[in-house]
């Protein structure tokens, strides 16, 4: 049906593909897996059209096809459904669904025809969706429907779906599941581009592994193992359980009494924090599970002292002392570090070298800083500090002059843990630790977040994956609408009940 | 160590080819015009750099043109490692000049050992006072520092022109400018200590008082904690405040730094070459700092050849102007917008190495 012959897609000095070759059986959901920076994307957007391979083929229906754009890929029956929606909010779903493609002459749009027929594939798929709905009025997971629906109005056979469920709920990927399974049985052909090793076994057929740009492997589902796909993933053996010993909470480090934030009465519907109060002691993780955009930014941001200060009331006080009102300096120098969600924007300078990220927020005191005011960086100390970092946390290349854009997301992610980590921090503020890093890496960060716990330190782990938020926590609260709505064991709940908790009981959000 | 070197050296140099292929590039396009004006290119380009580096003449005025373009230059890429365009740096060296002219007024008996200093002091104080407003006002108001420094523009021209009309005019004067300063106050010509240069060249010692700031400006950036916030801020603001750096006082200093720069252009203009305050003596210098730190990538050494290189195209344009049948000295100014476009188009060549969509390719 789909199949690549030989792809190779070179950027600059980086081979992103080499000789890629795989086929998709009609009527199959097919898993293209790997870690970042394998060339699974690039791969599926040759697939698409969006680049063009610079040798190889791809083969659609037997026959060697060249697609100029995305247009011609299209026309062959080819859809694909990104990572970030490409949906225009104010506009109704069928506005979206026929956006380029717009039905009536040019004075007059008729969309009531196009209406009828997104119902209808909306009823044959069972996805749901109200065509005449406006896109900001629904939830992540219908808005990833209405994206499928986009597909499937153009007709497409061959669905591509990229890393559909990042930003899902457990329920809603349970949705999502069902939803293709059931286009699987209506004849649609699904590749789907994932790093979750549990979701390729539960949906796929077929299972296709790349690691640095080539293919490492092509399984069938039934006959492969998450141990054995992580293998092949990461070229090593990989501990995909976190080992975890018995924990010894000590005293209360961190405790959080009625934190609210964002004011009441103004056109947010509702307080971004609301009354949130919870302790984090000494030698023990604290997880808070929540789908995104529940109050999780905020609260971290709030406690490393990131947020306007007018606009958060409660308390923060850190080992008994109020914190409250102190600038993120003066709480950086009282214990507090935070690796933050958002490495690129937040946790790292891009262009800075390696030296100077790895000074970030210790920059203003010995033994980086020297002399009078503490005016002048010490660069032999600098460098040390640096040197020692990247060693111990095995950050490649360790070149402490190459700025820290030219590092992969999980050598970026263990520079930000070293540099916060090097500060013997009392309190921890994680957040999404694992987003965007390979399974090697992962391994490692939570091995370093388990020894911090040992060593006496408090972490506040803040993660959007629930694997890992009940695998490292040793108390698991759950964050909704602002509000912490639950607490539980995080060995004994399930991920259903955890789930609803985190929605409510409402399954579609 | 001496690997380290060569491979910062190595890093310098590939740095250099870019700017390098702009002015190239603009010498090429240029030369298309003085075809179509219907003069020969080879000729004209032959004039100006000739001229620009002739001894002693060419080359002293290729250098006291280069000194308020160093302060301007610099001025606006202090700013700009802050995330910061400064467009006020004409606002500011006017209102600095004028400062400085009025302290040496003022205090026009004081012995040269006081009132050199004071002078100095007063360019550098009234330019960052002028620099650091719009700071402020985007620091705390989040006024955008484009559209205040340009205002401030407005005010500080027409500021010192009415004291200089109104005020400090010598009696009877026909020409906008203030009585002069003290004796005291003058610095010396370069001419006094450099054989075969004569004193009548204006060049003076804020050349090299331009030089070593930007020695002193380098070591500021790259080798104090100050420095290192006001990068950081410039380059990632959300970034900078998770470190604990307070943003906003970093624009502030920033912009303050950046006015007193640009005021030092005061220090070559009255106590170097006029020795009083004269009305609407900048050629434009603050806005063509914009261009030299744009061309010299906000450094302190690529300032310094922007600066020589802008210095010679104002020497040799005179020559080019008188010398040529139909080439004007305006073919300076189109050379200089050529350079700009081209050094501005370098980010698009620099994304299209880095893959599609600026997106940087992970891996492997």
């Amino acid at each position: 049906m789909l199949e690549l012959r030989e792809i190779t897609k070179r950027f600059g000095d980086v081979l992103a593909n080499d000789r890629v070759s795989f086929a998709v059986a009609p009527g199959t959901i097919h898993a293209l897996v790997g870690e970042n920076g394998a060339g699974k994307s690039t791969a599926m957007r040759i697939a698409y059209g969006f680049y063009s391979a610079d040798s190889g083929d791809v083969v659609v229906d037997g026959a060697v096809r060249r697609f100029a754009s995305p247009q011609d890929a299209i026309a062959l029956g080819i859809g694909m459904v990104h990572q970030h929606f490409m949906l225009v909010e104010p506009m109704t779903v069928a506005e979206n669904i026929v956006l380029g493609i717009e039905p009536g002459n040019a004075l007059q749009l008729d969309v009531a025809g196009a209406v009828s027929r997104i119902r209808a594939l909306s009823a044959e798929f069972g996805l749901a969706i109200d065509p005449t709905a406006r896109i900001e009025d629904l939830s992540v997971g219908q808005q990833q429907r209405v994206e499928l629906l986009k597909a499937l109005y153009r007709q497409a056979r061959i669905l591509i779906l990229d890393e559909p469920t990042a930003v899902l709920s457990p329920q809603a990927v349970r949705d999502l599941f069902a939803i293709l399974r059931r286009m699987r049985e209506q004849g649609k052909t699904i590749v789907i581009v994932t790093h979750k090793l549990s979701e390729v076994l539960e949906i796929s057929d077929e299972v296709t592994v790349m690691r640095d740009g080539k293919v490492v492997g092509n399984r069938r589902t039934a006959e492969t193992s998450a141990a054995e796909l992580a293998r092949l993933m990461v070229g090593r053996d990989v501990l995909l359980r976190v080992v975890k010993p018995e924990g010894h909470p000590g005293k209360p480090v961190l405790a959080v009494r009625g934190l609210s934030s964002g004011a009441l009465g103004t056109k947010d519907r509702e307080r971004r924090l609301d009354g949130v109060s919870f302790e984090v002691r000494a030698g023990e993780i604290v997880g808070i599970a929540g789908i995104e955009g529940n109050g999780q930014t905020e609260l971290i941001e709030a406690l490393a002292g990131l947020a306007e200060p007018a606009a958060v009331t409660g308390t923060i006080e850190l080992e008994g002392r109020d914190v409250e009102g102190l600038s993120a300096r003066a709480r950086r120098a009282g214990g507090i570090a935070h690796v933050p969600e958002d490495r690129h924007r937040r946790g790292l300078l891009l262009d800075f070298d390696l030296a100077e990220n790895s000074i970030l927020g210790a920059d203003d005191r010995p033994p980086v800083a020297v002399g009078p005011w503490h005016l002048w960086l010490n660069r032999e100390a600098i460098r040390r500090r640096t040197e020692k970092i990247l060693k111990a946390f095995d950050v490649r290349p360790p070149d402490p002059d190459l700025p820290a854009r030219s590092l992969s997301g999980g050598n970026q992610q263990k520079l930000i843990l070293g540099r916060e980590l090097e500060e013997s921090p009392k309190l921890l503020l994680v957040a999404q630790p694992t987003r965007g890093v390979d399974i090697g890496g992962i391994e490692f960060i939570h091995r370093r977040l388990v020894e911090m716990r040992d060593a006496g330190c408090a972490v506040l782990l803040v993660s959007s994956e629930l694997e890992e938020v009940t695998a490292l926590s040793d108390r698991l609260l759950v964050m909704r609408e602002g509000r912490i709505v639950g607490e539980v064991d995080p060995a004994r709940a399930t991920p259903e009940e955890i789930g609803l908790l985190m929605t409510g009981g409402n399954a579609a959000a | 160590m001496a690997l380290e070197r060569e491979k910062s050296l190595m890093k310098g140099l590939r740095q250099l080819i870019f700017p390098l292929a702009a002015v190239l590039a603009a010498f090429v396009a240029g030369s298309f015009l003085v075809l179509a004006v219907g003069d020969s290119p080879l000729a004209t380009y032959q004039l100006l750099i000739g001229s620009a580096f002739t001894w002693p003449d060419g080359i002293g005025y290729t250098l006291f043109y280069a000194t308020p373009l160093i302060f301007t230059g610099l001025a606006v890429a202090v700013a700009f490692r802050c995330g910061l365009l400064n467009i006020g740096a004409e606002g500011q060296l006017y209102i600095a000049s004028f400062a400085t002219a009025w302290v040496g007024i003022t205090f026009a008996g004081l012995p040269a050992i006081l009132l050199v200093p004071l002078c100095c002091l007063a360019a550098v104080l009234a330019g960052g006072v002028w620099g650091g407003i719009p700071g402020v006002l985007k620091a705390r108001f989040g006024a955008h520092e484009v559209i205040t420094t340009i205002m401030m523009n407005f005010i500080a021209i027409a500021l010192a022109s009415y004291f200089t009309q109104y005020h400090y005019k010598p009696p009877g004067d026909a020409i906008l400018e203030t009585v002069p300063i003290g004796e005291g106050g003058h610095i010396a010509r370069l001419g006094r200590f450099v054989p075969g240069l004569p004193e009548r060249i204006p060049l003076n010692l804020s050349f090299l008082l331009a030089l070593a700031t930007c020695v002193l400006v380098y070591l500021f950036l790259w080798r104090t904690r100050w420095g290192y916030e006001i990068r950081a801020t410039g380059a990632s603001p959300a970034a900078a405040q998770y470190g604990g750096i307070a943003t906003g006082r970093q624009i502030v200093l920033a912009m303050a730094l950046s006015g007193a720069l640009a005021g030092m252009v005061g220090i070559n203009e009255v106590l170097g070459y006029r020795y009083r305050y004269y009305d609407s003596f900048s050629s434009g210098y603050g806005f063509t700092g914009i261009a030299v730190a744009l061309l010299g990538r906000n450094h302190p050494v690529g300032v310094i050849l922007a600066s020589l290189l802008f210095g010679a195209l104002l020497r040799g344009g005179l020559f080019v102007d008188i010398f040529t049948e139909h080439v004007s000295k305006d073919l300076v100014m189109v050379l200089q917008g050529i350079i700009i476009l081209f050094v501005a188009a370098e980010a698009m060549f620099r994304d299209r190495f880095r893959g599609p969509f600026g997106r940087r390719i992970k891996g492997v």
